[in-house]
C-alpha cells in the first residue's frame, strides 16, 4: 500500500508557515520520549519497546503487520545484529499496538533518483516527517517502509540494550564497563566470567538505558545482509501460525455479515424470518447499513445470511463500468490537480516535432481496470466487548491503532480501554489498512456484550467490497527524432486513493496536489529533454484503497508501454533506447537495464518468444524486469522473467528475491486477467471463477538480482509490482505487433491457463 | 443422531447437519484451524486435506459423505517432528503470508504419495488448484523435488 499518511504531510505543507509553526509547537513533545507499552510480566525484564527477556529467551516486538513480506523477521535482526544474540535464540511478537511505533518513514516520504540534491529544505521535510506520524501515532505497516523506518531505530534499540547490560554486568562484577564484551546473548569478563542477558536483565531494566551508541559498521554485521531463516517459517509450514481467522475464544460464536453490494447505499429494510429459523442459528443483526448473522459455525452463520431477503439502497456512483470510465475520462478534460513535473517545454517540443520532417510525434490512450485484493484471507475480525469495560479486537490489521480509536467511538469507550491484537495476516497488500473488518467485528460486539464473536467474510462478501485499485486513463503524446526521445506528456485521470482515504480516517479531504497520484510516474530515473506529468482526479465515490503498489501500479503501465512506443517510433532497440535515457539520469538505474539485458541474454532471443523490458522507481527502489512469452498450442505463456532492483543496502537477499517475485506474479496476475466492473451499480466478480490470479502452471520462472549502488535504503514490498504489466505488454507486442493499451490483456490475447 | 469422523488418528462424534462442509467441521467444531477457509467453491485449494490418503477440497465435501480417515495439516506433522515434506518447506523458505501453505503441502504429500519423482510438468498439473497470491510457487516447486528426494532416500 502506498503512504497511508502522504496527504497529512501535504496538508501541512499547504503553507510552510504550518509546517514551521507545527514543528516548533510540538517540538518538546517530540523530544520527550513516548510512553513504552510494554508491561513486564513477573520474570521478565523490559529494556525497550522492541525488547522483553526473560528465563525462556529473547523476544523482539517487532511492531508491524507480518503479512508474507517477512518484515517482522528483519526487524528483529535488526536488534538482535547490535544486542549480539545468535538467530535461532530469537522470538518474535508484533506486540501491543501503541504510538510508540509511530512509523516516521510513512510521512517523510520515499527517496527519487535525485536524492543527492538533497539541501536543507528537503531536511525539513524529513524532519517534519519523522515528528508528524510520532505526534499522531500511525502505527501503520504500508507504503514499503517497515524496513526504512526501523533501519535505524532498531539497530539503536539492540545497541542501547546491549551496552546497558554491560553496565548491569559491571556493576555486579565491580570491572570498568569497557573491560566487558557482549556475545553470543552475553557478557563476558576478562577472566572467563560468563554473565547471560537472562540473568542481567532485571537489573538492567533498573538502570537508565544507555544512549548515543555507536551502531556496528556494516563489515561487522554478523546477521544483517544475510538470508535468514525466517521466525514464522516452522508455524507456517506446519499449520500452527494462527491468523485472524483462526482466533478461538471459549464460547465464541461464529458470525458473518452481508452488507450493500451497491457500495456505500444504504439498507431500505429486511426480512429475517426464514434465516432466523434455519439450524445453528442464533440472531440476525441489524448493522444499519447491512445486516449479521450469528450461528454455531461459520457455515451455517453464510447460509442463513444468504437466506436473509434485504431490499438495498442505491450505489452513489455511476452504475456501470462504462458510465464510471466515462467519468474518469471527463476528469482530463478538466484542469489538472498538479503538474509536479514539467521539464523543458513540452508544448514548443511536440508542436516543433510535428512541423520538423525529421521528427515523429505519437499519441496513445491507455486504460485500467479497477481492481481486488483477493487476499487468501478473507476478511474477518474477532471481538468481545464487556460494556462500560473493555474491548477486545483480534484483527489481522495494516494500522490497529486506527481500527482501535474508531472501534472505541463505536464502544462508547476510552480509547485506552480498546485492546487490538494483532495475529498474522494472510496477505494484506494494503486492503488490511483499511479498518472495517475490525469495525464490522465491534459492531456485531457491541450488540452480543460479554459473548465473543468470530465475524468472517464469505469470499464473495470480501471481493465484493473492496477498497480497490482505482480505474484509471492516461492522454500520453511523446515525440522522437534521430533515435532519441524529445518529449514525453502524459495526462493521467482517476479517482484519488489518497483524498478518499483521508476523507474516511480524518473526516476531511485536503486540497492541494495530490502526490501520490501521479507517483511512479513522476520523478523516473529518464533524462527526456522535455517531460511533464499532470494528474488529474475524477470524482467517483466508488470505495478506492492501497493496492500494491497504489498509483505505481497504474502509471507504471502507462509510462513503460509508452516509452517502449516511443522507442519502436524512433526505430530503436525498447532496451537500448531506455538504457541509453536512464544513463543521462541516473547510473544504478541504468546498472539495472544492463543487469536484466545480461540475465535474459537480451541481444539472443530464442526464437518463437517475445521479449519486454520496463523499470519504475517506486518506493525508493528502482526496479528493471524483462519479461518473456512465448507462443503454444493451448495459448500464449508467460515463460520466463527477470528482475533487477536496487535497494541500497539489502538487509536479508532471499526475503528480498521473495518479495520482488512475488510482486512480479502480483502485477501480472492483474495485467493477464484482473478486472473489477459494475453493473447495477454491483461488483459483477464473486470469486476466484471470475478474478483468478496466476498459479503454477501460468505464472514464469523468474531470475531476481539484488544490486546495492543506491545510497538510501529502499523499500521491497511494492516496487516489483509496477514494472510487470508493462514488461508483459511489452513483449506481447514483441510477438504479435499488436500493442495492447488496455488491461487485462486477456482482452486482447489468448492465454494459455 | 450424529456422524463420526476420523481425524488425524482420533474418532469424533459429530452433531452437525450432514450438508455441513468437512472444511468447517474441522475448523469451528473440532478446532483444527490450519486448514484454512480461502473461496468455498473448491477454487483456490487452501482447504485441501486428506480423505482416504487422496487430496480433496473439504470445503466440497459434506460431512455425511466423508468416507474414510481425516488427514489434516496438524496430523502431518508438529513444529517438533514435521514430515519430511514440512522440512523440505522450512529448507526452502517457502512461505510468505503463509495462509495457502497448509493446503499447498496436503495437496504436494498426496501428489508425493502417487507419484515419488515428479517432474516439472507432473508438479504443475498436480499444483495448479492451489492458488498463492504471495508468489511461492518456484519455491514450491522447488520443496516438492527436495522432499521428493529426501523421501527416496529415507
Amino acid at each position: 500500500m502506498g503512504r497511508l499518511a502522504r496527504y497529512t504531510r501535504r496538508a501541512v505543507l499547504l503553507g510552510s508557515a504550518a509546517v514551521a509553526g507545527g514543528v516548533a509547537f510540538g517540538y518538546w513533545q517530540y523530544r520527550r520520549e513516548l510512553p513504552n507499552p510494554l508491561r513486564p510480566a513477573p520474570g521478565q525484564a523490559v529494556l525497550n519497546p522492541y525488547l522483553i527477556i526473560d528465563a525462556e529467551g529473547i523476544t523482539v516486538i517487532a511492531p508491524r503487520a507480518e503479512m508474507g513480506q517477512g518484515n517482522q523477521s528483519t526487524l528483529a535482526a535488526l536488534v538482535a545484529e547490535e544486542l549480539e544474540v545468535p538467530w535461532d535464540a530469537v522470538r518474535v511478537l508484533h506486540g501491543p499496538p501503541a504510538q510508540a511505533y509511530y512509523n516516521g518513514a510513512l510521512i517523510a516520504g520515499h527517496r527519487t533518483f535525485r536524492d543527492g540534491d538533497a539541501g536543507v529544505m528537503q531536511g525539513l521535510a524529513e524532519a517534519a516527517g519523522e515528528i508528524l506520524p510520532k505526534m499522531l501515532g500511525m502505527q501503520v505497516t504500508g507504503g514499503s517502509t517497515a524496513v526504512i523506518d526501523a533501519f535505524d531505530k532498531m539497530r539503536l534499540a539492540g545497541a542501547s540494550a546491549r551496552e546497558t547490560l554491560k553496565v548491569a554486568a559491571a556493576r555486579r562484577l565491580g570491572l570498568p564497563v569497557a573491560a566487558l564484551a557482549a556475545a553470543g546473548g552475553a557478557i563476558r569478563a576478562p577472566d572467563g566470567t560468563v554473565l547471560g542477558y537472562g540473568e542481567l536483565a532485571e537489573e538492567a531494566a533498573r538502570i537508565e538505558p544507555v544512549r548515543g551508541v555507536a551502531l556496528k559498521p556494516r563489515a561487522q554485521w554478523k546477521l544483517l545482509g544475510r538470508s535468514l531463516p525466517r521466525t514464522d517459517m516452522v508455524a507456517k509450514c506446519t499449520g500452527t501460525a494462527e491468523f485472524g481467522a483462526d482466533i478461538r475464544l471459549p464460547g465464541m460464536l461464529f458470525a458473518t455479515v452481508r452488507m450493500n453490494p451497491k457500495l456505500g447505499g444504504g439498507m431500505v429494510s429486511f426480512d429475517a424470518g426464514a434465516a432466523e429459523a434455519m439450524p445453528g442459528v442464533e440472531a440476525v443483526l441489524d448493522l444499519g447499513d447491512g445486516i449479521a448473522v450469528v450461528a454455531r459455525n461459520t457455515w451455517l452463520a453464510f447460509q442463513a445470511a444468504e437466506a436473509v431477503r434485504i431490499d438495498w439502497g442505491e450505489a452513489p456512483y455511476p452504475p456501470a463500468t462504462g458510465r464510471i470510465m466515462a467519468e474518469i475520462a471527463r476528469a482530463l478534460d478538466d484542469r489538472p490537480n498538479s503538474v509536479l513535473q514539467d521539464v523543458g517545454d513540452v508544448e514548443g517540443a511536440l508542436s516543433g516535432a510535428a512541423e520538423s520532417g525529421n521528427a515523429t510525434v505519437i499519441e496513445a490512450e491507455y486504460r485500467v481496470p479497477y481492481l481486488a485484493h483477493a487476499t487468501m484471507e478473507p476478511m474477518n475480525g474477532t471481538a468481545l466487548f464487556v460494556p462500560g469495560e473493555r474491548l477486545d479486537i483480534w484483527c489481522g490489521t495494516q494500522a490497529p491503532l486506527l481500527a482501535r480509536d474508531k472501534a472505541a467511538k463505536i464502544a462508547g469507550l476510552k480509547k485506552d480501554r480498546v485492546h487490538v491484537h494483532v495475529p498474522f495476516l494472510g496477505g494484506g497488500f494494503g486492503r488490511r489498512a483499511e479498518p472495517d473488518a475490525a469495525l464490522l467485528a465491534a459492531r456485531v460486539a457491541v450488540q452480543l456484550p460479554g459473548v465473543p464473536v468470530k465475524v468472517m467474510w464469505s469470499r464473495e462478501e470480501d471481493m465484493r467490497h473492496d477498497f480497490y485499485r482505482p480505474a484509471a486513463i492516461a492522454r500520453m503524446r511523446g515525440a522522437v527524432a534521430g533515435g532519441r526521445a524529445l518529449a514525453l506528456d502524459a495526462k493521467i485521470a482517476a479517482p484519488s486513493v489518497s483524498r478518499q482515504s483521508m476523507q474516511r480516517i480524518a473526516g476531511f479531504a485536503p486540497p492541494g496536489p495530490d502526490r501520490e497520484h501521479v507517483a511512479g510516474a513522476i520523478d523516473q530515473p529518464w533524462a527526456i529533454p522535455n517531460y511533464r506529468i499532470a494528474g488529474h482526479l475524477a470524482d467517483v465515490a466508488v470505495p478506492v484503497g492501497f493496492w500494491r503498489s497504489v498509483a505505481s501500479s497504474f502509471n507504471g503501465f502507462f509510462h513503460e508501454c509508452f516509452l517502449d512506443e516511443m522507442a519502436h517510433a524512433a526505430g530503436r532497440d525498447p532496451l537500448e533506447f531506455r538504457l541509453e535515457l536512464a544513463r543521462a539520469a541516473h547510473a544504478p538505474s541504468a546498472k539495472l537495464l544492463e543487469t536484466v539485458a545480461r540475465m535474459s541474454d537480451w541481444a539472443n532471443k530464442p526464437a518463437g518468444t517475445g521479449r519486454g523490458v520496463a523499470m519504475t522507481w517506486s518506493f525508493s527502489t528502482p526496479v528493471a524486469e524483462v519479461v518473456e512469452v512465448a507462443e503454444s498450442p493451448d495459448g500464449i505463456r508467460i515463460t520466463r522473467a527477470w528482475v533487477a532492483c536496487d535497494v541500497g543496502t539489502a538487509l536479508d537477499p532471499g526475503n528480498i528475491r521473495a518479495q520482488m517475485q512475488g510482486g512480479l506474479i502480483f502485477g501480472l496476475s492483474a495485467a493477464v486477467s484482473g478486472e473489477i466492473s459494475f453493473e447495477g451499480g454491483e461488483v459483477e466478480q464473486f470469486n476466484f471463477p471470475d478474478y483468478d490470479p496466476l498459479r503454477m502452471n501460468t505464472a514464469p520462472q523468474i531470475q531476481v538480482e539484488v544490486l546495492e549502488n543506491n545510497h538510501h535504503i529502499g523499500g521491497v514490498g511494492e516496487p516489483g509490482t509496477p514494472p510487470a504489466a508493462p514488461a508483459l505488454a511489452n513483449a506481447l507486442f514483441d510477438l504479435t505487433g499488436r500493442r495492447a493499451r488496455e488491461l487485462p490483456l486477456s482482452k486482447t490475447f489468448d492465454f494459455a491457463v | 443422531m450424529g456422524f463420526v469422523i476420523s481425524v488425524n488418528g482420533r474418532s469424533h462424534e459429530v452433531d452437525l447437519p450432514g450438508g455441513v462442509p468437512l472444511l468447517w467441521v474441522l475448523r469451528d467444531e473440532l478446532g483444527l484451524v490450519g486448514t484454512k477457509y480461502g473461496c468455498g467453491v473448491g477454487a483456490c485449494g487452501a482447504c485441501t486435506v486428506h480423505v482416504g490418503g487422496e487430496a480433496v477440497r473439504s470445503c466440497q465435501m459434506p460431512l455425511e459423505e466423508v468416507a474414510g480417515p481425516v488427514t489434516t495439516i496438524e496430523g502431518l506433522g508438529t513444529p517438533g517432528t514435521p514430515a519430511a515434506i514440512q522440512r523440505a518447506w522450512v529448507e526452502h523458505q517457502v512461505a510468505q503470508c503463509g495462509y495457502c501453505q497448509p493446503g499447498q503441502i496436503m495437496q504436494a504429500a498426496a501428489l508425493l504419495g502417487e507419484n515419488p519423482a515428479p517432474s516439472d510438468a507432473e508438479i504443475d498439473a498436480a499444483m495448479r488448484g492451489n492458488l498463492c497470491r504471495c508468489g511461492t510457487y518456484e519455491r514450491i516447486r522447488a520443496a516438492i523435488h527436495a522432499a521428493a528426494r529426501m523421501m527416496r532416500e529415507g
